[in-house]
Parts: C-alpha cells; structure tokens; sequence
C-alpha cells in the first residue's frame, strides 16, 4: 500500500467517527451547549480534558523542541503538567460549586460587578484567539502537508470540520468527540515512540528506555547522547545557558497560566460535583501525563537517531537515482544521506550546504555547520520514518496530529462562543434574553469564530510568529485571570475594587513586557532580571496579587450576600442563591 | 442535597482543607522547582537508572508525582467530607 493511501485512510476515517458522534451527541439546551447538561462521568470528562489541552505544540512541536534544547526544554514538561496540581486543588471543585458556566460568569458574580466581568470577557477571548489561531496554522500545515493541497485550502478544510461538531454538538458533542479524538492522538503518540525505544535501548517502554543503556552497549543512553553533543561542540545534553531563575519564571508563568486558562476551567464545570471535579482533574493529568512522559524519551532519541544517521552521510543529489547511488556509497564502504531526509528536504524545512565541497554532511556546532535548514516541528512527523517503521504508523501520525490540533481548536471555541453569548449578551447587554435566543446566538458566535480564527490562521503563518504570541496566552492568563479566581475562593475579604485593579494589572503589565521585548526591543540583556517574556506572567502575577490585596484592603468589604457565596462554595453541597450575587440567575 | 451550612462545622472543615491543600502543595513545589531547578546541581550527582536525578525529575519524576498528589488529595477530601458530614 501507497503512504497516500494509509494517510487518506486514517484521516477519513477518523473524521468520519468524529462527525457522527457529534451528530449522535447534538445539543439540546444551553446547558448541553455550555457545559454538556453537567453530567459527564470524571473519567471520560478526564480523557476529554487532555485532548482540549495538549494541542497540535504538545503533539508535533513539543517533543523536536526537547531534542534541541535538551534540560532547557523542561520548562514545558513540568509547566504544562504542574497546572493542574494547581487546578485541582484550587479551583476546579470550588468553581464547579459556585455552578455557572464561564469563568467571567465567577468573576463578574463574585465582584457584583459587570466591569470587573467585561474585563474577564476580553482577558478570555484575547487568550483564546491567540491561542486557535496557532492550533489552525497546525491543521493548515498539516493537511497541506499530506494531502497535497494548497495551506489555505487545508485551513478551510479543517474549518469546515470544526463548524460541523462544535457548532452542532456545542459542549456535548464535543466532548464525545474529544474522547475519541484522545484515543487516536495517543495511540498514534506512543506507537512510534515504542518501536524507537525498542530499537535505540532495546527497552519497549519509552519511560525505562530513556533511563536505560543503549542497546547492546554498556552506557547510559543520555550520557552516550551528552558525550555525542559535546563532541560536536553542542551543549550537554542534560544542561541548559539559560539562567536558573528564568527557567523558574517559564516554569511558574506555563503552570498558574495552564491553570488560569479559561479553556481548561470551563471543562470542570461539565461534571456533576465537586468531588467529580478533583477525580476528573486527576485522570485529565494521568492521560497528559502518558504524553508528557513519553516526549522526553523521543526527544532524546530523536537528537540520538538524527545525528547518527545524518553527520558524515555522504549526500545524494536531487536528480540523482536514490537506490543506485545508496546502494554504490554503501560500497564503497561510506554512509549514504537517509531517504526521509530527502523527503523532508523538498518541503523545506530541513536543508544543507556543502561548505567545504566535500561531497558529505558535517553537522556541528558553529559556522562549518552544513545543516543550515532543521526546524523542529519536523521531528514527531519524521520520527517513524527515521526508525524506518511501516506506512500505516505514518499515516497514524498525521491522523494524530490533526486530531490534537482540532480538539483544541474546538474547546477554545466553546470559550469564544459563551464568551459572546453568555457574557456579553445576555449577562450584560441583553438581559431579557430565553434560553433559545441564547442558544441561537451561541452557535452564531461559534461560527463566526471559526471564520475569524481561519482568517488568522492564514495569516499568522505568513508573519510566522505564532510560537511568539502564545506566550502572550499563558503569561496573561497566569498574571490576569489566576490570581481572581483564588483569592475570590481562599480570601472571602476579597472585594471589587481589588479585582478590578489585579485584573488590570497583570493585563497590562505583561502585555506591555511581552509587547515590548518580543516586537519593539528584541536584546535579551535588556530583560528585567534576565526574565524572559515567556516567563514574565510569573513575575507580574505576583505583582498583580500584590495590587489586589493592597486595593482590597484599603476599599470596603463586599456585601454580606458575596461572603456567603464564599463559605457555600468551598464546602460542598451548600450552595443556595445568594441574593445580589445571584440575582440574574441561579446556580445549577 | 443542599443543606443547611448551620448544621456542620465549615470553620473546622475549612481549616483542615487549607491545611491539606497547604502541605501538598510544599510537595508540589519540592519535586518540580526544588528538584527539578533549584536542587538539581546536587541531585544530578545520583543516578536513577542512566539518567542524573535531577534532569530525571524535571522531566519525568515531577509529572509521576503530580499525578499521585492529586489521587492522594481526591481521597483525602473524601475522608475530610465524611467526618464534616459534608455531602459532596
């Protein structure tokens, strides 16, 4: 069989389960739309959960980028799992006993305030459309890639694909497809990662190969890599130049902004208790967590395998006859260029030049370097290639990567669409508002999100600096939304004007930083106390703590009615209407 | 289900769930940023397997631990809500 055909084959066959359990499962109410009726079991609200989070950056990039920075690349493997230890215990089972539907929807009843709600409305939508339009540039990427057509039109394709089920289906069918949408990215995750580990240590658990020996030799897999690195003249491997403090703040900015990120709240609201929200916080990280341990294993493989095969291979022209000329250098006793490096080399993204004219590669570090062209992104999607796995496995791959790339894009436009709908229509322009009005309007947003995240898709690929702007997502909501949501539950003191003045704060602050030092003044010794802009939400969350707290305590207590919505939502099962707080709707 | 928050004792409830919630997060902090940053330098002198404890907790042993945390804490706030008579 054709790698087409096993490409065409996984593709459409799990786009096809991925409509008809979104037909099967469409939504009824706005409470099926919103928040799937609140009765989705912790464990498939687990599974669900992890394939919203880990995005096409979790599935394609995450792991080649692990490969080249070696420890360096922690940051997200601890940042992007630590979040929610922080979930878990702080927010999600008090947020699903407060029993609304957003995040503005807490904030703007636990402030009694629709400024301080309008506030969380922009901090949401502003980390949700940075956010999709990454996760669209990886659908485009991706079906442009395999199917052979043009980016845009990949981009559309995938558009179409999300408007069926998340329009449809709302939350309901999005979980459900969700689930089905973990279990394809999963498998085809760890399938390749099996037989790598397989052939590198001779282990088939990627987590005990990467502790392990190299096969057949009698040192450690990772000081045979750091002893091949430093010899080229890379770093250690198990070392990092960035500085420990900022490795701190990345750390500390991807963890409370995984936690304030309103994508990933508003699934806690889907179960049916408080308790059912700290079981399914759980089984969410114990499903991330089978991913995130595996990529550090094929990262370092991958840096393994790729300078194995690669330096000192003797190169193949493009005109040449592969198989000829392998088979003659072969011969001749040298090693030839692989296949899948040729392959890569016709889209781009991998290229070399042959500086000193001597007809083989040498990849170092420094000028004489001839790999001049290696993006990173390439690695998960030619990594069954370079350990020469069969075609379904390939196919299975680019059937992954879509299905981590549309599962998310598909809960950040849950976010958008209640956003629109709930917020800001009904919650604050349009009160007289029925269900169904609201319902219509939230499906209308849903589209018209869809549309306008397919617009920056196409267009955030052209300036290319989506990898910059998604820093803008996590540091803001890390310094904006995180520090509301807990004081509102852990400081009952907590009151209006201190919200206000925290939320603008860390908006503020870490956009102006981030802004700054990623467009206007690019000179990394310019950053405050060597912090990067990835890292600054950690620092300015800190600051914006600090402001809350001052306003608060120098302005008046809230209202009795909000200190009693405190005490009812951190004990279970006490949760009655509070006046004020609950004055335009009640609490489910 | 909703009770009458008079019935039970919430201070006493709360007070040990912020306890609870205070200690595991020390934990939560000692194997990511403690051994996986600060410490690493001194635990990468050991090796578990092939690979140096601290470069192993960052990108490994950390993730375990968070997962065992969040089981220890759902168990734990069920026994907390039993002896409250809190009805989740």
């Amino acid at each position: 069989m054709s790698q087409d055909f096993w490409t065409y084959f996984w593709v459409v066959s799990t786009f096809g389960t991925y409509i008809a359990i979104a037909l099967w499962a469409r939504a009824g109410s706005t409470d099926d739309f919103y928040v799937a009726g609140h009765d989705v079991h912790p464990v498939i609200n687990g599974m669900a959960t992890a394939a919203d989070w880990m995005s096409a950056a979790s599935f394609l990039s995450m792991a080649g980028l692990i490969a080249f920075l070696g420890y360096g690349g922690s940051v997200y493997l601890m940042g992007w799992t630590g979040g929610y230890v922080l979930l878990a215990l702080l927010l999600a089972p008090f947020l699903r006993e407060f029993g609304k539907f957003t995040v503005p929807d807490f904030v703007g009843d636990r402030y009694y305030s629709t400024t301080a709600r309008l506030i969380a409305v922009i901090c949401a939508l502003f980390v949700s459309f940075t956010y999709i339009a990454g996760q669209m540039k990886g659908v485009g990427v991706a079906f442009s890639g395999f199917l052979g057509v043009d980016f845009n039109t990949g981009i559309m394709i995938g558009m179409a694909i999300v408007f069926v089920y998340a329009v449809l289906g709302g939350m309901k069918g999005i979980t459900y497809t969700q689930v089905a949408q973990y279990c394809v990215l999963i498998f085809a995750y760890t399938v390749p990662a099996i037989f790598i580990s397989l052939i590198v240590t001779g282990n088939p658990i990627p987590q005990l190969g990467f502790i392990s020996n190299v096969k057949g030799e009698d040192i450690s897999m990772l000081q045979k890599l750091n002893n091949v690195v430093t010899d080229l003249g890379f770093m250690e491997y198990t070392q990092t130049n960035k500085t420990m403090f900022d490795v701190f703040a990345i750390t500390g900015a991807l963890m409370f902004g995984t936690a304030g990120l309103p994508h990933v709240i508003i699934r806690f609201f889907t179960v049916s208790s408080a308790g059912a929200a700290r079981v399914s916080a759980g089984w969410a990280l114990v499903f991330i967590a089978l991913l995130y341990t595996t990529a550090p294993a094929v990262a370092s493989f991958a840096r393994l395998n790729f300078i194995d095969t690669v330096n000192e291979a003797t190169y193949i022209a493009d005109d040449a006859d592969y198989d000829a000329e392998a088979a003659a250098i072969v011969e001749a006793g040298g090693k030839p260029i692989p296949k899948w490096f040729k392959d890569w080399e016709k889209t781009g993204l991998l290229g070399i030049t042959d500086k000193n004219g001597d007809g083989v590669i040498q990849y170092h570090a420094g000028d004489s370097n001839e790999v001049t062209k290696l993006d990173r992104d390439i690695f998960v999607l030619a990594n069954p290639s370079i350990a020469g796995l069969p075609g379904w496995v390939i196919g299975l791959v680019v059937a992954g990567g879509l299905a981590a790339a549309l599962s998310t894009a598909a809960g950040l436009l849950m976010v958008i669409s209640s956003s629109v709908s709930h917020d800001l229509c009904r919650r604050t322009f349009f009160k007289g508002m029925t269900d169904q009005q609201e319902l219509l309007t939230a499906r209308g947003a849903a589209a018209g999100a869809v549309i306008l995240a397919g617009i920056m898709g196409m267009n955030t690929a052209k300036l290319g600096f989506v990898a910059q702007v998604v820093a803008f997502a996590f540091g803001l909501a890390a310094a904006s939304l995180f520090p509301v949501i807990v004081l509102g539950i852990f400081w009952k003191r907590m009151n209006r004007e201190g919200a206000i003045a925290s939320m603008l704060t860390g908006l503020v602050t870490t956009f102006w930083y981030i802004y700054h030092f990623k467009f206007v003044d690019t000179d990394a010794s310019h950053w405050w106390l060597g912090v990067s802009p990835e890292g600054i939400g950690f620092v300015f969350m800190f600051l914006s703590l600090a402001v809350g707290v001052g306003v608060a305590l120098v302005t008046a207590p809230p209202p009795q009615d909000i200190q009693d919505l405190v005490e009812d939502i951190r004990v279970p099962g006490t949760r009655v209407p509070h006046g004020i707080a609950d004055a335009e709707m009640l609490p489910e | 289900m909703t009770h009458n928050l008079a019935e039970i004792d919430a201070k006493g409830y709360w007070r040990e769930v912020v306890r609870l919630t205070l200690s595991l997060l020390v934990i939560w902090f000692v194997v990511s940023y403690g051994a996986g940053i600060l410490f690493r330098s001194v635990l990468d002198q050991v090796s578990i397997g092939g690979a140096p404890l601290g470069f192993w907790f960052a990108q490994n042993g950390s993730i375990y631990v968070f997962v065992a945390l969040i089981f220890y804490y759902c168990r734990a706030m069920n026994r907390l809500e039993k002896k409250y008579g809190v009805e989740a």
